[in-house]
């Protein structure tokens, strides 16, 4: 069972308030992009190359803003992706601390079962299909529900209410008509 | 070195936080997403109101550096790639974040979303240059802009009103909606209204 809303809320908010404070607002998405490069590098060694002045790429958007999406994938020891990673691990120690997620959980959640059955190469068909639009959608709007949404608006920029209203209004819309069922 | 310190704290702390308020379960998106239970909505909205009270008073009391902000830049594109992310994250249950969580937490059908979302990055690299002559990409209202003009910020503001106030102002707002909000919008009454999980 989650936290309460009031008790989570407020730690939620903390944290942004403490990559603010410390850093740089939460981004996430970003990273996506850093690790196709890396692997992109890894298989043809001149994807991401050094120049005098910095980094540059073969791929436009790699190389975008002077190289500095290049530069990232080069060195993937830096705050961003490693803020990721770290992500990664306190996200395990807490499950691993609240019992774990159950096992019919993780192939599907309860949700999913309810309303499309047992069969779970169709519900990681639509996992993988959600990613490719979820990531394609972020990379275009130049950023995700961390950085648009919730960075964005705690800090009132525009863009961060207008990704806002375009991702809720096509969220509800789909949920609506997907869940019709409850677990 | 520093800053790869700071990056496992508050990304732990992230990751955490998420997993403990429900984010990375699909159950509570989905029913968040479809109106069924709203309690995920109150604690995202409560968040980014406790942010925004937070840093814009840390910034009026010069203990929080003005510096750090970042806002992105506002283009026609940050809508069509919001309806596609919205999309995908009510089908997924995820979004990029909390995918990454939910795999970690054991999630396997998280792994899929995750190789999915590398597959549409890189597709997304690929077709940035047709997005880029499109000029959909091009800046509207300023671009970089926030609503109010953050003093010290270097970032333009719509209304030449105090930021910092307007900041504070609307937290206040996300927080006192949070309140407002009840846990459910739609199918009420039904058994499975008890707690998802």
């Amino acid at each position: 069972m989650p936290l309460n809303w009031k008790i989570g809320g407020v730690l939620l908010g903390f944290v942004f308030f403490l990559a603010v404070l410390l850093v740089k607002p939460i981004g996430v998405s970003t990273q996506f992009v850093i690790l196709d490069g890396i692997v992109a590098d890894a298989v043809s060694s001149d994807f991401i190359t050094q120049t005098e002045e910095g980094w540059t790429s073969t791929n436009a958007y790699m190389a975008k803003s002077d190289g500095k999406y290049a530069k990232n994938a080069a060195n993937p020891l830096n705050y961003s992706f490693v803020f990721v990673l770290a992500m990664m691990l306190g996200a395990f120690l807490s499950a691993k601390a609240r019992g774990g997620v159950g096992r019919d959980e993780r192939t599907m959640p309860a949700l999913w079962r309810a309303n499309f059955g047992e069969n779970q190469w169709k519900r990681y068909a639509m996992a993988f299909l959600g990613g490719f639009v979820v990531l394609y959608g972020a990379r275009l709007a130049g950023g995700c529900t961390s950085g648009h949404m919730m960075s964005g608006m705690m800090q009132t920029s525009l863009s961060g209410y207008i990704f806002a209203l375009g991702a809720f209004a096509a969220a509800v819309p789909v949920a609506l008509m997907m869940y019709k069922k409850e677990a | 070195m520093s800053s790869i310190i700071l990056a496992l704290i508050i990304g732990a702390a992230f990751g955490a936080v998420l997993d403990r308020v429900g984010a990375t379960n699909p159950n509570w998106i989905g029913k968040m997403l479809a109106l069924k239970h709203l309690h995920l909505m109150k604690t995202i909205l409560l968040a980014i109101g406790t942010g925004a009270v937070l840093m814009f008073g840390g910034q009026m009391l010069g203990l929080v550096d003005v510096g750090h902000m970042s806002v992105k830049a506002a283009y026609v594109g940050v809508f069509i790639g919001g309806l596609l992310l919205g999309a995908g994250w009510a089908a997924s249950g995820y979004c990029p974040g909390t995918g990454v969580c939910a795999a970690a937490s054991g999630r396997k059908d998280a792994l899929f979303f995750i190789a999915g979302g590398l597959l549409g990055a890189a597709a997304y690299m690929a077709t940035y240059p047709a997005w880029k002559a499109s000029g959909m990409l091009d800046d509207i209202a300023g671009g970089k802009v926030t609503l109010g003009t953050v003093p010290g910020s270097g970032f333009d503001g719509i209304w030449a009103m105090s930021g910092d106030i307007l900041g504070i102002v609307l937290g206040l707002v996300f927080i006192a909606i949070a309140f407002a909000l009840p846990e459910r919008l739609s199918g009420e009454g039904r058994l499975s209204d008890v707690p998802a999980e």
